[in-house]
């Protein structure tokens, strides 16, 4: 099985039943998602911010890790598509008494929940949920363990094709903790599927993963070298625990081998575009004159983050329009 | 006791270099002979072996049977029911119950519980170190009055270079075989393979410098000490060069490799299947090469289960917070007789890292036909195709990744001392 995600997130009929990864999923259904995320996008400038796509749904977020801008954005379009929200912070209640994931889930599928937004510390997490849930009942992946992050990643392409249009003739440059970021691969995947020119990985050789070329990336340890002509530069979020674990030796190290500086950036293209999935860390992997600065669009992101999770959960209810109204 | 006739086999006994159709003829419990009857034998029974193989009875090196500590996994009449189903009629247990096997009384419980389960022989191996902390030297002399015919860490390590050296010294002076597990703590907190396969999935890696670290320091050590030691469940080809090196060099020291290692790589893995995480984790496909040219050549002498019994609850996790190892004792005999069909070795190679292999390994007065040795024999059909259902077996454990295939090799009888020990 090449493609793990596929088959339990596409069902029989061809259409999305879950959301787990951007792997397998194909550019023809990114761009779908792309589209209907546009469409949603007029949304948020109404005075009245809903559609009624999801009306008599229920939404849980359940996130076993805390998070508070992707279940933030995730309960907006919910609430965006009308549909009632229930925030589970599991990581402090019902695990924490000795329940498994599963008794968990079926306790809520006894309460007639029919949409699950998941966020769990294991890879695969999602996966296991989405193999076990009663049919109907639809899993959005919010992040599981190192695997995939999948709506970020849509984000983050959407965020790339308002600016810079047409892939296949990008550079993008993905600098950081690719070892722990499930942000990167779902990145990757969903970068290939549409056909981007190169995608490059930067970082010291404890935090890439191993064999990671395999994934259709070319491998840079030196950051001036890595984002040298990139159209876009996405940067990862570096945890403290790496210098726990003896991956790095510091903050201040890490920051002057291979933070974002300004002096850096003007060796990508002069128009190339700053990201970063946040929460950022000033001054450790970017420099608040970038940040802040003309080629950043963090927050840009952030705002494609709700239309992104619109497409997605009126998609996988089967309720999206079929025409996008782009 | 009466006589036995095993008629027309094909009689495959590689201890004896035996590999023809032919009679075996048992009396008392014990061969009496192959081919020709000897003179005045009694009058027997006969069994028709008419288009089978007739072997010596399998024997495992490494078989959890999760008694005592963790019966809801399995216990030893299940265990050993299962194992006699599949061929297997000696088997050692890893010392990592709970408690450990550490005391002659621990020793005792387990031998009488495997004799009351009737059948097949169990071996415990008694623990290397108190607790299997790392820290102190067991009793191995009073474990071995008991009936330990080797010790073992199971898979926890000693980190404490200077005790696992006297431990080997030690353990050395008794003549005792120790086995221990190539597995570097500190770089086997993963639980894939460290590779294509967990880049994607974004599983933590296990290197193979985890095990080649450790496989290291043990060869240093065997060397060092002159204790007899046997390598457990070697997983990557840089080991088998290690081992290689050091058989070479006049080290004493056997390896033996899990059956699902010859078979399986980390691609098991892909879609998150909770019953392919294993420790060692399954590796590359060159890796599983390496082991199986091994295994052809007798570098590795032995391949053994690596039965590891789990309730289901252990493996409905998502993978990485799953409980690793496989249910592995009603698969081993199909697993081995594939390395024949599949051209890697001819079925006696095959057979004799399961049988003559492993016993002399561990020293044990098992896996041969030899005139003289107990009547332990396993009868089966090579080709017959029988399909995984692990809701079938006899093993607690139904956490097989094999569910489902097609594997050729049924076992029809297994003799235990001339007894059946079949159903």
């Amino acid at each position: 099985m090449a493609e793990p995600g596929r088959d339990v997130q596409v069902g029989a009929d061809g259409r999305l039943q879950h959301f787990l990864t951007t792997e397998g999923l194909g550019q023809d259904r990114i761009v779908e998602i792309l589209d209907l995320a546009e469409s949603f996008a007029g949304v948020h400038d109404k005075s009245i911010k809903k559609v009624p796509l999801l009306r008599g749904h229920t939404v849980v977020n359940l996130f076993f890790e805390t998070s508070t801008r992707t279940r933030t954005t995730f309960e907006l379009a919910a609430k965006r598509l009308s549909a009632d929200v229930l925030n589970l912070n599991v990581s402090t209640s019902a695990t924490a008494k000795g329940e498994s994931l599963l008794d968990t889930l079926a306790n809520l599928q006894a309460m007639q929940c029919d949409l699950f937004v998941m966020r769990h510390a294991e890879s695969g997490a999602a996966h296991f949920v989405a193999r076990h849930v009663a049919p109907g009942t639809h899993v959005i992946n919010a992040g599981d363990g190192q695997h995939a992050h999948p709506t970020q990643a849509l984000l983050d392409v959407l965020t790339i094709r308002r600016h810079k249009g047409d892939f296949e003739n990008l550079s993008i440059a993905i600098v950081g903790d690719l070892l722990h970021s499930r942000v990167a691969r779902s990145e990757i995947h969903a970068l290939r599927a549409l056909g981007t020119r190169e995608i490059r990985v930067v970082g010291p050789r404890t935090l890439l993963p191993s064999e990671i070329e395999a994934l259709g990336v070319s491998v840079f340890h030196d950051i001036e070298e890595g984002i040298a002509g990139a159209d876009a530069v996405i940067m990862l979020r570096l945890q403290r625990e790496r210098m726990e674990h003896a991956l790095l030796p510091s903050e201040t190290e890490y920051f002057s081998k291979w933070g974002l500086t300004p002096e850096r950036l003007a060796r990508a293209k002069p128009d190339a575009i700053v990201m970063h999935p946040g929460p950022i860390n000033r001054g450790v992997e970017i420099d608040s004159r970038v940040a802040d600065g003309p080629h950043s669009v963090i927050l840009d992101q952030v705002t494609s983050g709700i239309a992104i999770r619109m497409a997605v959960m009126a998609l996988v209810a089967g309720t999206a329009p079929r025409e996008p109204r782009a | 006791m009466s006589a036995l006739r095993i008629r027309g086999g094909r009689v495959v006994d590689p201890a004896s270099g035996i590999d023809r159709i032919a009679d075996v003829w048992i009396a008392d419990g014990r061969i009496a002979a192959i081919g020709d009857p000897p003179r005045a034998f009694p009058d027997y029974t006969p069994i028709d072996a008419t288009g089978r193989i007739v072997c010596p009875g399998l024997v495992d090196l490494c078989a959890r049977l999760r008694e005592p500590g963790a019966t809801h996994k399995g216990t030893i009449a299940s265990e050993t029911r299962a194992a006699a189903a599949g061929g297997i009629s000696t088997l050692c247990c890893p010392p990592d119950t709970t408690p450990v096997i550490d005391t002659a009384a621990t020793v005792e419980l387990i031998r009488q519980r495997a004799a009351a389960a009737g059948g097949v022989r169990v071996h415990p191996l008694g623990a290397l170190t108190t607790g299997l902390a790392g820290e102190f030297l067991a009793p191995m002399d009073a474990l071995r009055a008991a009936g330990c015919i080797g010790m073992s860490q199971g898979d926890r390590p000693i980190p404490d270079t200077h005790v696992l050296r006297a431990a080997l010294a030690y353990a050395a002076t008794l003549d005792l075989p120790v086995v221990l597990a190539p597995r570097d703590p500190w770089l086997s907190t993963g639980c894939a393979h460290e590779g294509a396969v967990a880049t994607r999935l974004g599983l933590p890696g296990i290197a193979v410098a985890a095990e080649t670290t450790e496989l290291a320091r043990i060869l240093a050590l065997a060397g060092d000490t002159g204790a007899r030691v046997h390598v457990g469940r070697l997983s990557t080809a840089a080991g088998v060069d290690l081992l290689a090196r050091a058989r070479a060099s006049g080290v004493h020291v056997s390896a033996d490799v899990a059956a699902h290692q010859l078979h399986l790589t980390a691609e098991a893995a892909a879609g998150f299947d909770s019953t392919a995480h294993v420790q060692p984790p399954l590796r590359d496909p060159a890796d599983r090469d390496a082991l199986r040219a091994a295994v052809a050549e007798g570098l590795i002498d032995t391949i053994c289960s690596d039965h590891q019994p789990h309730d289901p609850d252990a493996k409905l996790a998502p993978f990485g917070a799953s409980a690793p190892g496989i249910s592995a004792l009603e698969t081993l005999l199909p697993l081995v007789t594939a390395l024949a069909r599949e051209s890697v070795c001819d079925l006696a190679t095959a057979l004799a890292r399961v049988t003559v292999g492993p016993a002399r390994a561990l020293g044990l007065a098992a896996g041969t036909l030899a005139p003289g040795a107990e009547a332990d024999v396993c009868i089966f059909d090579a080709e017959a195709g029988w399909t995984v259902d692990p809701e079938r077996w006899r093993s607690r454990g139904r956490n097989t990744p094999f569910a489902g295939r097609q594997l050729e090799g049924r076992v029809e009888m297994l003799l235990i001392g001339g007894r059946d020990a079949t159903h």
